[in-house]
């Protein structure tokens, strides 16, 4: 499973950012080709992002490039940028499967022979785009993210959008449960005041209560913040820990059952406690975990 | 000759004395007395109030090859410098030697009075703008010395800078020449690089555009010292001296660096009851400090001091108990100025107390964290802060060698590209600060740690910073932006510089045209 706790956009236009954008840790890097470049810059952005990619080191950050909408700039961006070889496409606005299948057919196309598989992150922006967004999750292999973005959306459904979020309570759960069904990764809107640390701590907070796998940032300063959120804490790995132990002292008493401080430890509880362990251990946050 | 740190001084430099080469930062000692002025009567009927800084030139009487002194605390607002040099033109002086703190783009003029003679040396800590400039092409004959802020005090103590008349820019005054920063329409804080000035000048004048009825209160520069007074219309531009609040930098890169440093100090164990800190106005140095801060906030603790040029953001730290105390040599903000003139926490200190090797103490010793800056840095941790990428003088120390010298953990930060060029390179083209007393450098892209402090090392290691040898470091931003050629500079020398106990680490060369 790779890691999208954090997807850091950095504008397609801005060479400084672009050589600096694999300094900040971040799971993911988007290079944004859409709303960060204007119309008359399409062409110039294109260029140095295939350059970016092919010359810049983002480290351990997957290196996404979101494109322009297939009815836009979309074909020449994927003609361009797949074979600089980018982890992902991040796909704008996308409405139903259909657009999933000509993404992936253009792609097919551009990609070199031996190149690895180029994967897509599917952005739901559009309430049509979230009505679909099971059938757009399944829509291909290569789909292994749906994100959210709620900017666009809470527009299009004339909808005030508010730090709270209470107005896309709704798209929030039906992405991670459609993303969930499917077995992909859902990843939350970014949040956008860059400047408000507190807000975003929250916003994060609700995200991974939700489910989401992850969050878009469109600032630097705010991966650290997700992180913290997403990365278990030291009371977790704890905990993890003990119902790892529980088990293992079931099995050594060759007991079927095995409890913690009184209550059973079923599947459910085993699943979450290896999934903690193992984002620790690839975190290098317990090095003694065994 | 081949300095400590390999640097080639010339064994002999017209219109310097005999270098003494550089033996390492503690390896120079002092063997001489503290230097003494003349002593001075002054009989109750007498004024100090004169006229004119003219009056003043004739009264002492100013003469060819005498050492003018002034303080850099007006920064680019300054008015004094080109008021009384002008009055030097004007009177036909010749040879003059000027001693100023720091030089900035403000002092342009003085560029006219080299070339006609007026002014024919320059004694500064640091310098920016068309004198440094002019200075790089050669326009004086008799190198530029350029010294620490601490070494200034030092050479003015043991007598190696000797100053004829003090020229002390005045926010406020009274009739009998008691000064401070404090008050008045040009307001700039802390007077502490002018004390040794005024301790040690034969002559002091005191040049305010605020006289204020006698006796002043606070008193940083006292009336035992001043001979003259003299009221002009306006000595600053405050536009110049001061600006309205330094904020933290929103550069993402800049606070990666700053988040990282941060976690090197605490990493190295300091973060802790009683801890003391000092770093820069600018950049990722201010920021460092905000994470540092809130690390401090996190843990609950409380430092002891703060030090060295201060700005609104310490003020606040010092407000809200995070420091005790705050030691000011140099104010930058206004909110500086309010908070050193109401409270008592605050304490002035001068550059003498502040960064002074060759005395039984000073400041930066007692310092556990110091960031600072750098335009170059070699693979030996020495740091240039004198020149830039084309070979002109674009700085100086300032106080960079001495907190060095001081600080238990000295952090530089930069980043690892500046422009196109990377900031690590085989050989600093100007040592300004000695490796062995820089401990870490911080970039954007990994941190190396001086090999001379393994145990440092580990520290970081076992606190999961990732720690790479500089040289790595060096050849990913070559791999960047490739190596830069070596720049060639001309034979003569136009600057010495100091390192603070006086000795020569290094000096810069003339540009070719």
């Amino acid at each position: 499973m790779e890691l999208r706790r954090s997807m850091l956009f950095i504008p397609g236009n801005s060479p400084g950012m672009l050589q600096n954008g694999g300094v900040f840790g971040a799971d993911a890097v988007i290079l944004d080709l859409e709303d960060a470049v204007a119309p008359n810059e399409k062409d110039a952005a294109r260029i140095l992002v295939a350059h970016a990619l092919n010359n810049v080191d983002y480290g351990a950050s997957e290196k996404v490039v979101r494109i322009n909408p297939l009815d836009t700039f979309g074909h020449e961006d994927i003609k361009a940028i797949v074979p600089c070889e980018p982890g992902a496409l991040m796909v704008p606005k996308v409405q139903t499967a259909e657009d999933i299948k000509k993404v992936v057919e253009l792609v097919a196309a551009a990609e070199r022979t031996g190149q690895k598989a180029v994967k897509i992150v599917a952005l739901l922006e559009t309430p049509q785009g979230i009505h679909e967004a099971y059938n757009i999750a399944k829509a291909d292999q290569r789909v292994v993210a749906l994100a959210l973005g709620a900017e666009d959306y809470t527009a299009a459904l004339g909808a005030k959008r508010t730090k709270e979020g209470t107005e896309i309570f709704t798209v929030r759960s039906m992405i991670v449960n459609a993303a969930s069904a499917a077995g992909i990764q859902s990843i939350d809107t970014p949040f956008t005041d860059a400047n408000d640390e507190e807000g975003l701590l929250q916003d994060t907070i609700v995200a991974k209560q939700f489910g989401f796998k992850g969050k878009m940032a469109i600032n630097p300063r705010q991966v650290d913040v997700i992180h913290g959120v997403y990365n278990p804490s030291d009371t977790d790995i704890e905990w993890a820990q003990q119902v790892i132990e529980a088990l293992r002292k079931a099995e050594a008493e060759g007991s079927g059952v095995a409890s913690l401080n009184g209550k059973m430890v079923d599947a459910p509880i085993v699943s979450r406690a290896h999934n903690i362990i193992f984002l620790a251990q690839l975190l290098g946050l317990r090095k003694e975990i065994e | 000759m081949k300095n400590a740190i390999g640097r080639e001084i010339p064994e002999s430099i017209p219109g310097y004395q005999t270098p003494i080469l550089f033996a390492g930062a503690f390896n120079t000692k002092p063997g001489m007395n503290r230097q003494a002025p003349c002593v001075k009567a002054i009989r109750p009927s007498e004024t100090k109030l004169t006229d004119s800084l003219e009056a003043v030139f004739k009264k002492i009487p100013i003469t060819d090859g005498m050492t003018l002194s002034f303080h850099h605390h007006f920064r680019n607002g300054d008015g004094v410098v080109n008021m009384v040099l002008a009055v030097a033109a004007k009177l036909g002086l010749k040879n003059l030697k000027v001693a100023l703190s720091s030089v900035f783009p403000v002092h342009a003029p003085l560029v006219d009075h080299m070339k006609n003679g007026v002014v024919t040396a320059l004694d500064t800590n640091y310098m920016s703008g068309p004198v440094a400039q002019a200075i790089s092409r050669g326009v004086l004959e008799k190198p530029v010395v350029l010294r620490t802020h601490g070494g200034r005090a030092r050479a003015i103590e043991c007598g190696q800078l000797k100053i004829d008349v003090a020229f002390i820019a005045a926010p406020a005054a009274d009739d009998y020449g008691n000064i401070n920063g404090v008050q008045g329409p040009t307001a700039c804080g802390s007077l502490g690089y002018a004390i040794p000035d005024a301790e040690y000048a034969d002559n002091v004048v005191a040049v305010t555009d605020y006289l204020v009825e006698y006796p002043l209160t606070p008193v940083s520069i006292p009336q035992t010292r001043v001979d003259y007074v003299v009221k002009v219309d306006c000595i600053g531009d405050p536009k110049g001296i001061v600006s309205g609040t330094t904020r933290i930098t929103k550069d993402p890169v800049g606070l990666k660096i700053a988040e990282t440093a941060a976690n090197v100090i605490k990493a190295a164990g300091l973060i802790k009851e009683g801890f003391s800190f000092q770093t820069g106005a600018g950049g990722a140095s201010l920021a460092t400090a905000h994470f540092v801060r809130k690390m401090m906030e996190k843990e609950n603790i409380s430092g002891s001091f703060a030090l060295g040029g201060i700005t609104g953001y310490m003020v606040e730290m010092l407000e809200k108990g995070l420091f005790k105390k705050l030691m000011d040599v140099q104010g930058f903000d206004l909110e500086a100025i309010r908070s050193i003139a109401a409270n008592p926490n605050h304490m002035e200190i001068s550059a003498n107390f502040y960064a002074s090797p060759f005395n039984n103490g000073c400041a930066v010793n007692k310092l556990d964290a110091v960031i600072l800056g750098a335009t170059e840095i070699d693979t030996d941790f020495n740091v240039n802060v004198v020149t830039g990428s084309d070979g002109v003088i674009m700085g100086g120390s300032g106080g960079h060698a001495d907190a060095a010298a001081g600080a238990k953990v000295t952090i530089v930060v930069a980043n690892l590209l500046r422009g196109r060029l990377p900031i690590i390179v085989e050989q600093v083209l100007t040592a300004t600060t000695p490796g062995e007393t820089i401990d870490v450098l911080v970039t954007e892209r990994g941190v190396a740690v001086n090999p001379r402090r393994p145990e440092l090392r580990d520290k970081l290691l076992a606190a999961g910073i990732t720690v790479k040898d500089i040289k790595e470091l060096k050849s990913i931003a070559e791999s960047i932006a490739g190596a830069p050629d070596k720049l060639v500079t001309g034979q003569r020398v136009v600057a010495i510089v100091e390192y603070r106990d006086g000795t020569v680490i290094d000096v810069v060369r003339q540009l070719e045209d």
